[in-house]
């Protein structure tokens, strides 16, 4: 077979302020067939998207190719001109860009949006195209494909976005496709979905595609072979299921063991199960959050965090979860409940609350890009709480500094930079920094990994599980991956659409039985094997709509997506609470036991006797 | 800041390296600008020292004269000499505009922080009075003022600064209420900083430029404004005038071509454009090559 795809000794250069051409690409050669499907893999900044960019014969702004041929069905792309190129791009070769929500016009149909580049192209008339789009959406699974083109962007799902963005691409049957990180904003449910759509229509219409990601997991379920990259080099070039078995470069092993988060339970779960009858750090009971005036956004919430403890909360997004840490702050002012430090009752607003119980409760923002005020310097940002919780001056001051500096293993000289001038992994070590100037008793982390690469988020979670031991500090620990928080956590707590459905020791999430909805997630996580994709068990269809009894009545929230799903039961009741054998507390109407689980009373007492606790 | 990253870590250093972005000018045209404004604010100084002849004296008996060694901008209506009256009137247009403007962006920019910072009903006051005070034309207003205080340069420095407030107001509250939804400012909510620390700490600093920006095209408002009262005999009163009233004083001379009416409004056209030249330079994000 020849080769589709042919890229040698391609270089990709910046041109600085002094106009100096800085390498960024150091000479890439690969080739894909007809019909494979290749994975750029590495870190951010390892030069991937510029090379997946480059197979259009596009640089971005700043950015210039400097040698080396982009063959592409025997043509070099390099050598063309512009008005050739815009021929090329969209036709022979199509990109499908990261964030859909993004790339999609929110005031022009989908339709319109889908067929555009056929139009451009001139590839058929509007009527062919317009059927040949519905055929499109059939493949990709999307629901109502007759009609759903007449919708506009924000009317469907990210992840229906996403595969419609792929139908765009494939509307003019190109040569290559670019696929650049197409699920990397989605949850991991969603992922799926959208992986098993892209996969098929690749496999049924042998489309050679690119697949750029950080994820070796998800790619292994995509690419036939797969090109790992490192500071703009190629590490190593191989079969799919030869570098999973057979890493040949030191590289790809790190990147493969920063894939599997180490178990950290240790000596701490010990003293934790000591200190279960005294007074918890942390409390909070029969929690409500309402946004507006009757949308719940949390109901029912009651954790207890040990000192010295790491609670681990996961749902995808708009499950809640950032809500409840939220609201523990006091950023958010619930409807219902209260949140105890201590077993004392904190205000519901952070305006309302003492100094100290600010303090003892610090808060790191998922996005350290934000976080930190670009026009402060890193000294500027850690000697603030400093002064204000422990009044330091001077030269006192500057020390603690060095020692917070080193505490998050960053060098003193990094003190008199600002923000923008720190790489995304030190900007979040030094939002970490801040919360560990205040001394708290406890630091709640909202998705403090998920915008950093694989390798430098294990070292963050490496530098937290360290503070713990160091400073006995407590973690609440936001995230949508489950199999890391279950790695790290000593509790886990489920959060599915505001509801709590399941919660448990870290430990018991390592085997079945779990809450429908915990299957699914442990399901979706992708497994670093060929196959998984076609073999896992979160492979339903769409189920059948089911619909409750009576109207109005609160049921699990759940129920549309369940496939374990009762008729008769689930649609007509509540389920309560109960404790699976393993510990784990439900909120289901399955016990998954062949004895009868005993269902408990689930905690409410009236507030005036819990105070007295 | 957005091109450089100072490899230096003195703090002398960094902030040197910080300041000369932020005011760095970066194309010709904006270097243009810098000289021009450059060149009146030195001249609204030291201006009055240079002139020829007192500003206000019958120096010659032709009226509306040519451009000449003696008269080097010519002669005016009453024979007066131009090129000294412009330069008297400068410090009157400049400074009258500048001290106008200064207050008008005080005034708006902290009405525009207390108002994003504070509850929704000071805040909902805050706006609703400045949108009444927006909807009246600055032009009207104006000639109210000086229809019913009289025309003095405190009434004149008032009448531009109230008139260009809610302008500044206005962008100064957007510009706020989005950094305070930003999380370095929540943060410093959740340690429990006051106000006052949140606003001139969090806030401030990250909308300098585009307030910055609203200065200078808020200045060139001003002095429009301040040259149409005077054009209309509403502003600075005979004998001395500023520029404005310069035009209007010689209009006569138009027919004839006389300089007398051409180099007043020469002066007002560099300053404004040069003003507007700079503050596009500072203002457009730069270009990283």
């Amino acid at each position: 077979m020849t080769e589709l795809v042919k890229v040698c000794d391609l270089q990709v250069a910046v041109r600085t302020g002094a106009g100096v051409d800085v390498p960024i690409v150091h000479g890439a050669d690969f080739s894909l067939h007809k019909g494979e499907v290749l994975a750029l893999i590495g870190e951010s900044g390892s030069g991937k998207t510029t090379i997946a960019l480059s197979l259009m014969g596009y640089a971005r702004s700043g950015c210039h190719i400097v040698g080396g041929s982009v063959q592409v069905d025997g043509t070099d792309l390099l050598t063309l001109s512009d008005s050739k190129l815009t021929k090329v791009r969209g036709r022979t070769v199509s990109y499908i860009a990261q964030s859909a929500a993004a790339a999609f016009n929110p005031a022009i149909t989908i339709m319109n949006q889908v067929i555009e580049s056929a139009m451009i192209h001139k590839t058929c008339s509007r009527k062919e195209a317009e059927k040949k789009a519905i055929g499109l959406f059939r493949e990709l699974a999307l629901p109502d494909p007759e009609h759903i083109g007449e919708r506009y962007p924000h009317q469907v799902s990210g992840g229906q976005l996403q595969r419609l963005m792929a139908a765009m691409a494939l509307i003019t049957d190109p040569i290559l496709v670019i696929l650049d990180e197409p699920t990397t904003a989605l949850d991991v449910t969603t992922q799926i979905e959208v992986l098993r759509a892209f996969k098929k229509v690749v496999r049924e219409r042998n489309t050679t595609a690119v697949y750029v990601s950080h994820d070796l997991a998800v790619v292994a379920q995509m690419a036939d072979r797969i090109v790992v990259l490192k500071n703009g080099e190629i590490q190593e070039n191989s079969l799919t299921k030869d570098l999973l078995i057979e890493p040949k470069h030191e590289y790809t092993k790190s990147l493969l063991s920063a894939m599997k988060p180490e178990s950290r339970q240790d000596t701490a779960t010990q003293t934790i199960m000591d200190l279960e009858t005294s007074t918890p750090l942390l409390e909070v009971r029969n929690l409500e959050v309402c946004f507006e005036k009757d949308k719940r956004v949390l109901q029912d919430i009651d954790l207890k965090i040990r000192r010295g403890s790491t609670v681990g909360v996961i749902g995808e997004s708009g499950s809640g979860k950032t809500t409840l840490a939220r609201s523990i702050v006091g950023l958010v002012e619930p409807s219902l409940g209260n949140i105890y430090l201590d077993g004392e009752a904190l205000n519901a607003s952070a305006s309302g609350r003492t100094r100290e119980q600010l303090r003892r409760v610090q808060y790191v923002f998922q996005n350290a890009d934000t976080a930190l005020n670009p026009l402060h310097t890193v000294e500027d940002i850690l000697a603030r709480p400093l002064s204000f919780y422990h009044g330091m001056k001077g030269q006192k001051r500057r020390d603690r500094v060095a020692e917070l500096l080193s505490l998050v293993h960053l060098p003193d000289s990094i003190a008199k930079r600002r923000p923008t001038e720190l790489s995304g992994g030190q900007k979040q070590r030094i939002n970490l920094a801040r919360a560990l100037a205040a001394e708290p008793d406890i630091i709640l982390c909202d998705e403090v990994t998920s915008a950093l690469d694989t390798v430098v988020g294990a070292a963050i979670l490496e530098l937290m599980a360290d503070l713990r031991q160091k400073l006995k500090v407590s973690y609440l620990f936001i995230s949508h991956d489950i199999s890391m928080v279950q790695a790290i956590c000593d509790e886990v707590v489920v959060l599915y659409s505001g509801f709590k459905v399941e919660q448990g020791a870290g430990e018991s999430f390592k085997r079945p039985p779990f809450h429908p909805y915990t299957q699914l997630l442990i399901d979706s996580v992708p497994e670093m094997k060929q196959g998984w994709l076609e073999s896992t068990g979160a492979n339903h269809e769409a189920l059948p709509k089911i619909a409750p009894e009576k109207a109005n009545v609160v049921l699990c929230p759940f129920l549309d997506r369940c496939s374990v799903r009762i008729e008769g039961k689930c649609n007509q009741v509540i389920p309560a609470r109960k404790k699976l054998e393993k510990g784990n507390q439900i909120f289901c109407h399955h016990s998954f036991s062949n004895q009868k689980a005993q269902e408990i009373e689930v905690e409410k007492q009236p507030i005036s006797q819990l105070q007295s606790v | 800041m957005n091109t450089h990253t100072p490899s230096t870590t003195t703090v002398e250093s960094t902030q040197k390296a910080s300041f000369s972005s932020r005011f760095h000018v970066r194309s010709i045209s904006g270097l243009i600008g810098l000289i021009l404004v450059g060149f009146w604010l030195v001249i609204s100084v030291i201006g009055p020292m240079l002139s020829p002849y007192p500003p206000n004296d019958f120096v010659s008996n032709t009226v509306f004269g040519p451009m000449s060694m003696k008269h080097l901008f010519g002669t005016d209506y009453l024979g007066r000499d131009i090129f000294s009256r412009v330069l008297a009137g400068t410090p009157y247009t400049i400074g009258v505009a500048l001290a106008a403007t200064v207050a008008a962006c005080l005034a708006g920019v902290i009405s525009g922080l207390v108002a994003a910072a504070a509850t929704s009903w000071v805040d909902m006051t805050i706006s609703r009075t400045q949108d009444a005070l927006i909807s009246i034309p600055s032009k009207m207003f104006a000639l109210i003022m000086v229809a019913s205080f009289g025309s003095s340069v405190p009434i004149l420095i008032l009448t531009a600064a109230i008139a260009y407030m809610p302008g500044s107001f206005r962008i100064a509250r957007s510009l706020a209420v989005n950094v305070m939804t930003l999380d370095y400012v929540q943060v410093a909510r959740l340690r429990g900083e006051s106000m006052p620390y949140i606003i001139f700490k969090e806030v401030l600093p990250n909308m300098f430029r585009p307030v910055l920006t609203d200065f200078g095209l808020r200045f060139v408002f001003i002095v429009l404004l301040l040259s149409a009262m005077s054009f209309l005999g509403l502003g600075i009163q005979p004998p001395e005038a500023d520029w404005g009233s310069l035009v209007r004083e010689n209009i006569g001379g138009l027919s004839s071509g006389a300089p007398a009416v051409i180099m007043p409004a020469i002066a007002i056209a560099t300053l404004t454009i040069g003003v507007n030249l700079l503050i596009d330079s500072i203002g457009s994000k730069s270009v990283q090559h």
